[in-house]
This record gives C-alpha cells, sequence and structure tokens, in this order.
C-alpha cells in the first residue's frame, strides 16, 4: 500500500514546495520552490534527507492532516500552534506520527511561512523537475481537504525526537544587499537615505514578493530613466511607481521593467519572506566579494545543520498534561517523550 | 562591480549572476546582440555557468561563484565580447517561422478599432500592417512561454491604456510600443487586446514546454471565427512552423 498524507482540512495556502524549477528563465518560468528555502535545509536535517524533498508550505495557517501508516515529520519555519491528538508538538523538532493519529496546525505564531516535512518526502510527480505549486505559472495549486499525497520511502535516518535552533528570521532586522545594473541610476545620497531608513512590510505580499513602506520620501531613480525591461531575479529590489521599495521572491516574474535599487543576499531573503505586516527593515549594501563568501558559508552551514541537533527534551514546566505522564516508576519503552501521548 | 560607460555594459545581478547590456533603450540591433551574446555563452561550454537568458537588450548568465570567480568570470566575458561586433551578429541558428492563425477584431478581440485609432489606421490598414511581415521573438518571459513580438512599424508606438483591461483570454493577442504579446494564461494587461489565437504557447506536461524561442519568427494569419474555433481540436491551434534558413 502507498504510504499516503491525508489532507483533512487545509488553509487557504497550503501547497507542496522544494526548491523550485531552477533552468527556465529563457523560457519565462521563474525557479519559484519554498518561499524560506532555508526551512527546507531544517527539515531536511531533522529528519536526515536531502533539502531538496519536498514538503508542505503552510502559509498563515496549516491544516489538519493524517497518516495512512506511522511516519516520522518535521516543522520548520514560521512556528504554529501544533498538536498530535490534541497533546502539543514542539516546533523546529522532529516527531512520529503514528497511522491514524490526528496532526493539527493552527495559525503562525509568528513569521508567514511553516513547512511540514514527512520522512521520504512528498512523492507527487515532478513537473519540469521540481513538485513544487507555481500558482503564477499554473503549475501544481493549493492543498484541499480530501487531498491524499504519496509518501516516498524513508531510510528513517536520525529517527525522530531530535530539535534544532533555528536562525531567528520571523521579527525582521537588516537586510544585506549587493548593488546591481540600476543602483547607478541612485545617487550616493539616496543610497545612503535607503540605508538609513527603517522599513515597514506592508500588507501587500505573497510568494512573489513583498512590498514595504516608510515615512521617507520616496525614492526616485535619476534623469527620469525607464528600464528596458530584462532579467529579475529572487533578492531584487524593485523601486516602484510610487517610490516603494518591493523585493522580490522564489515566485517572481522573469522579466521587470522597475528600477532595482540592489539586490538582497540570498542569505537573508527567508527574513524577508517571513516578514509578517508591520515588520521593520533596514537595508544595508556590502561589497560583492563579502557578499559571496557570505553566501558560500551559508551554504556550508544550511548543508550541517545535522551536526546541531539536539535530542527533544520536554521542558515540564511547558509541559500542560504532565500528571499523565508516568513520573515515579515502572517500565517503559523509553519513548514515552517521543509518543508525545 | 566595475561597469563601463560605453555599451555593452557588464553588471553583477545578485551574488552569482551577470547581465551584459547591449543599450538604453529597443532596437533591432541591440535584440540582436542580446541573443547572439546568450547564444555564444551557451556555447562557450563554461562549466561553472549554470543558466544563460536573453531579454530584449541583455543577456543574462547565472553562475556557481565556487566553479569561477566573479573577476574570472568577468575577464571571459570581456574576451568574448570582444570578439566581434554584436550589433550586427548573425542571430542564433535553429530559428523557425510560425504561421499562427489569428481572428483581428469581432467580439473575440474587442480592441482592435481603439488599437488602429491611436495608430492612426483604419482597420483594414491596422490588419494589413500587422499581418504583412513576419515580427521576431524578440523575449520569452514575464509569464512561462509569453513572446514579446517585434518590431512594428512607427505608428504602432502607441501608449499601454492607463487602465487594465481586468482580463484577457488565454492566446489573446495585444499591442502597444510597437510590439505584441501573445498570452499564454488569461492574465490582466494594459495592452490592447486586438486578435484572439488558439495557440498554447505553454505545455508543461511535453517534452517542449515553451513552444516559441527567442529568434523565432511568428507571421499572422488572418482567419475568421468559425476556422478559428476548428482549430481548437489542433494541439497548435493551427500554426504551422518551418525552420530559417
Amino acid at each position: 500500500m502507498t504510504r499516503t498524507l491525508i489532507i483533512r482540512s487545509a488553509g487557504p495556502g497550503v501547497s507542496v514546495q522544494d526548491l523550485g524549477r531552477p533552468g527556465h528563465l529563457a523560457g519565462g518560468l521563474s525557479r519559484g520552490g519554498a518561499a524560506d528555502r532555508l526551512a527546507l535545509a531544517e527539515g531536511a536535517a531533522l529528519l536526515g534527507q536531502d533539502a531538496g524533498t519536498a514538503a508542505l508550505e503552510m502559509a498563515g495557517a496549516g491544516g489538519e492532516f493524517e497518516a495512512s501508516e506511522d511516519i516520522r515529520i518535521a516543522l520548520t519555519g514560521a512556528p504554529m500552534r501544533a498538536s498530535l491528538d490534541g497533546a502539543p508538538l514542539v516546533w523546529n523538532a522532529s516527531h512520529l506520527l503514528p497511522c491514524g493519529g490526528r496532526l493539527k496546525i493552527g495559525g503562525c505564531e509568528a513569521g508567514s511561512y511553516g513547512y511540514l516535512h514527512l520522512g521520504g518526502g512528498i512523492a507527487t510527480v515532478p513537473m519540469l523537475g521540481s513538485r513544487s505549486a507555481h500558482l503564477g505559472a499554473g503549475l501544481g495549486r493549493t492543498l484541499q481537504a480530501g487531498d491524499r499525497l504519496p509518501i516516498g520511502a524513508d531510510p528513517g535516518l536520525r529517527g525522530t525526537g531530535q530539535r534544532l535552533d533555528p536562525a531567528a528570521r520571523c521579527e525582521g532586522g537588516t537586510l544585506r544587499v549587493v548593488a546591481g545594473p540600476q543602483t547607478g541610476l541612485f545617487t550616493p545620497e539616496q543610497i545612503r537615505a535607503f540605508e538609513n531608513t527603517s522599513f515597514r512590510r506592508d500588507v501587500r505580499g505573497n510568494r512573489m514578493g513583498v512590498r514595504l513602506t516608510s515615512e521617507a520620501a520616496a525614492l526616485k531613480p535619476g534623469g527620469g530613466l525607464t528600464v528596458v525591461s530584462e532579467v529579475i531575479v529572487p533578492g531584487d529590489i524593485q523601486i516602484t511607481g510610487d517610490g516603494s521599495p518591493f523585493v522580490l521572491l522564489s515566485e517572481c516574474q522573469t522579466t521587470g521593467g522597475y528600477p532595482r535599487i540592489g539586490t538582497v543576499l540570498p542569505a537573508d531573503l527567508p527574513l524577508a519572506a517571513q516578514a509578517r505586516p508591520g515588520t521593520l527593515f533596514r537595508f544595508r549594501f556590502v561589497p560583492l566579494e563579502e557578499a559571496v563568501e557570505i553566501e558560500a558559508a551559508e551554504q556550508e552551514r544550511r548543508k550541517t545543520l545535522g551536526a546541531t541537533l539536539r535530542p527533544l527534551l520536554r521542558d515540564p514546566r511547558s509541559m500542560f498534561d504532565l500528571l499523565s505522564y508516568q513520573l515515579i516508576s515502572g517500565a517503559t519503552a523509553g519513548d514515552d517523550l517521543e509518543r508525545d501521548h | 562591480m566595475a561597469i563601463a560607460s560605453e555599451w555593452p555594459r557588464i553588471s553583477a545581478l545578485g551574488t552569482d549572476g551577470f547581465l551584459v547590456t547591449f543599450a538604453d533603450s529597443l532596437s533591432e540591433p541591440a535584440n540582436r546582440a542580446a541573443l547572439s551574446f546568450r547564444d555564444a555563452v551557451e556555447r562557450s561550454g563554461w562549466s561553472a555557468v549554470q543558466e544563460t537568458s536573453a531579454s530584449l537588450v541583455s543577456a543574462y548568465l547565472r553562475f556557481d561563484p565556487r566553479g569561477i570567480s566573479h573577476a574570472e568570470l568577468l575577464t571571459a566575458l570581456r574576451g568574448l565580447l570582444g570578439r566581434q561586433d554584436w550589433f550586427a551578429a548573425p542571430l542564433p541558428q535553429g530559428r523557425r517561422l510560425w504561421r499562427v492563425p489569428a481572428v483581428f477584431g469581432t467580439s473575440l478581440a474587442p480592441q482592435l478599432g481603439e488599437a488602429a485609432h491611436a495608430a492612426g489606421l483604419t482597420v483594414e490598414e491596422a490588419v494589413a500592417s500587422l499581418t504583412k511581415n513576419p515580427v521576431r521573438v524578440q523575449t520569452i518571459g514575464f509569464a512561462p512561454g509569453q513572446p514579446y513580438l517585434g518590431e512594428l512599424p512607427p505608428a504602432w508606438d502607441i501608449p499601454r491604456q492607463s487602465k487594465l483591461t481586468s482580463q484577457v483570454p488565454a492566446c489573446a493577442l495585444a499591442v502597444a510600443i510597437r510590439q505584441l504579446v501573445l498570452f499564454p494564461v488569461p492574465a490582466p494587461t494594459g495592452w490592447r487586446h486586438i486578435g484572439q489565437t488558439q495557440f498554447r504557447l505553454f505545455r508543461p506536461e511535453t517534452e517542449q514546454p515553451f513552444v516559441l524561442r527567442p529568434g523565432d519568427e511568428v507571421l499572422f494569419t488572418p482567419v475568421d471565427a468559425e476556422t478559428l474555433e476548428r482549430m481548437k481540436a489542433d494541439p497548435d491551434g493551427g500554426a504551422r512552423a518551418e525552420v530559417i534558413r
């Protein structure tokens, strides 16, 4: 029998995502993939599998899920209220989801995109080399109650009951930027003002990008120059007609004609993706050489996240169901904590 | 990254890409240069280059900075740029001429009259002008498989509408600023909807998901609504391609 994840209910923005489909820019198809790629790396580390393994991305809210057999799961990205048969589950950790158990994932407590990873990954049929839904391109769709997703074979490496300390990224902060083809359209004064402005994430934002607003004067590129439409990439900061920066994310279009003041480093894009409306940001230009080093170090760090895992020990102060544990005596199989009752 | 004052200009884009820009406005030679130079980068076999694409007047390449440094690749790009006059380069081989049946005007494409008026032409003159010569796929972008076609005669230098049309159907043909766009999927647009085809441009379920390639040429053939309706049964919507020699 095929291992299956059954969707009992789903929030409005739940979709299958992996690292997307690079290589189709010339055809007008952007890479797409998870809004928070770091979360994919973290889920992969928790379950001991490849970072390209497809997971469920949950924008804003999760849903109710059930598995046809015992499966391993991991929860990463924006922390959400999660429970298994009513007992709370720790976020940024791996757990056992037993056959028939009811996994409930509610709204985000911080951030915007939470991820549910499955041991063996989601094994839907890839399209153009990826399982990611790309809603803008009409590839795939959001999930609905009644959907059943096939799960791949799980070698079970690393078991369950592990946690990791995620890099903080739901509270905004500084986005590091490299100069690009149109940075020179802005005067040094404008660049300085841009770096000295606190921006707030606007309510307008989705997997294509997020708009930022500020109290400062609108940014206007010099010379009234229009830009001939050209390739745009995730991280590009377009300055739109009203002078507001718009940071492009994974599902952005492939070409655009707005001047770009610079490009946010891929390492910092999870911050932009996870921000909720109202979150504060600053921008800081870094030299290209430094940016390349930052990226190389971040890629290396993501590969070795597995070495940072710790056993999932529950803090008695946070165990509301303390009385249901056998605390004093008796023989156990040693996995009480994992079962989460 | 250093930016030279003359065209073409090379700039870093992000932490893993370069953009080679040939002009600051669209022209046939600049588009030719972008298409030819991208083709040359593709054929150069630089192992660290992971992807290339061309847009209207620029070529982009994405690479693995762990495989080659920015400085080394910049030197290689400068060498390739200096090898010939890219504005006069032959276009890439293997281009095709597509003959695409289209209904102009009628209720299927309600803005033909308005667009013709803006161009200072009668409706008949407009259709004749749009179907006389092939137009080149100058770039594919914005949406999967979506071509920008041109360059149309100067009369067609008409602006986009100030208000968006809330939705044009898939396979719609629209005009503005001496260019035509064919829509792969239903979309809101500021371009005027002047023709309707049955030509599916994005076929993700097939080996060749993007039907048109930059450099291809397209000649629109006027047909009536009944003829177009019959073409719905044809996967290519009646379009036929031949290799340009």
